[in-house]
């Protein structure tokens, strides 16, 4: 059986322990990326990571993007939504299909 | 132009032309691959893009309860109150293979059934806000567990999709093209040789006719 994780500031993330998700208070950049790898290692299916905390180690979040676990999902933190999450999900159209083809859709909603 | 570094044999002419129908035919299946690999995935985004935006609208929700919870009590006491969950969850792992990429299936599983466990504090030293924070996350989170599955499949995804786009124009532009050039050289190098023997033949044959019988 797998668990999930969530990394960020203790105001965004202490919530999700709620909810049954080990929470993890980091805002370093290098104890992030010791957790990342150490929760990939271990029994850690999923990482949610608040979008401040992900653009510091954005290098080790895009080495674990090929493989199948763990999955890091980012979302937004107590500060408000930097669109981060959502220009990820526009980076991959844009790899598969060679150009942002989802862009207008976004626009118009 | 680009012909391969080959002896224009019939051996090589015949490896070549075999080698040429797997080309593409492996061309054609690739193709065929990138195609339905791309519909898949348009479905996927589509349902990723849909469901990153109403999680991200739920968390924000129960961000802002966190934060006017944050603000009217003190910091020591929301953290005791969020300090010992009562729930946990665990995740099963699932494998599923559409189109030769193994994508995860995650299944949630919760400790306690009770959907009041999410409460892991007593309601007399906290916010209402706090109650509104946690019932917001608790009310999303199944939402989030297949996020992370489906933002994890268009990943993969697309990778896949970038590589079998190259690998079907490496054929298309490049080997294809190459093969074809390479046979067609071979062919006439052969037929080449093939006249050449023929006129030495005959001129041989002249000459001997000429030597033995003085035949003009």
């Amino acid at each position: 059986m797998f668990k999930a994780a969530v990394i960020g500031d203790s105001a965004s993330v202490s919530g999700f322990a709620s909810v049954g998700l080990s929470v993890f208070c980091e805002t370093d950049a290098e104890r992030i990326k010791k957790l990342i790898s150490r929760l990939a290692a271990g029994d850690f299916a999923i990482i949610y990571i608040t979008e401040p905390a992900a653009a510091l180690v954005q290098d080790t979040i895009d080495s674990y993007r090929d493989k199948m676990l763990p999955s890091i999902v980012l979302i937004p933190a107590i500060e408000g939504n930097t669109g981060d999450g959502m220009r990820a999900v526009h980076m991959a159209v844009e790899k598969a299909v060679g150009s942002d083809i989802l862009g207008k859709e976004v626009d118009n909603s | 132009m680009a012909r391969l570094n080959v002896n224009p044999t019939r051996m090589e002419l015949s490896n070549l032309k075999k080698k040429l129908a797997s080309a593409r035919r492996g061309h054609r299946l690739l193709k065929d691959k990138r195609d339905e690999l791309m519909r898949q995935f348009m479905i996927l985004i589509k349902e990723n893009r849909s469901l990153r935006a109403e999680v991200e609208r739920g968390i924000t929700e129960a961000n802002r309860y966190m934060s006017v919870a944050g603000s009217v009590m003190q910091r020591e006491v929301l953290d005791t109150a969020l300090l010992m969950p009562k729930q946990e969850v665990e995740i099963a792992v699932g494998e599923k293979n559409t189109m030769s990429v193994n994508v995860p299936q995650f299944t949630s599983k919760f400790k306690t059934s009770d959907t009041n466990d999410i409460y892991s504090y007593g309601m007399v030293f906290t916010s209402i806000d706090l109650d509104g924070a946690v019932s917001a996350l608790s009310e999303i989170f199944p939402k989030m567990i297949k996020l992370a599955e489906i933002e994890k499949s268009c990943q993969l995804m697309s990778d896949e999709i970038e590589r079998t786009r190259r690998r079907v124009n490496a054929l298309e532009h490049i080997m294809i093209p190459d093969y074809e050039d390479t046979i067609k050289y071979i062919t006439m190098k052969l037929s080449e040789n093939e006249r050449s023997t023929t006129t030495s033949l005959l001129k041989v044959k002249d000459m001997v006719l000429k030597q033995s019988h003085n035949y003009q």
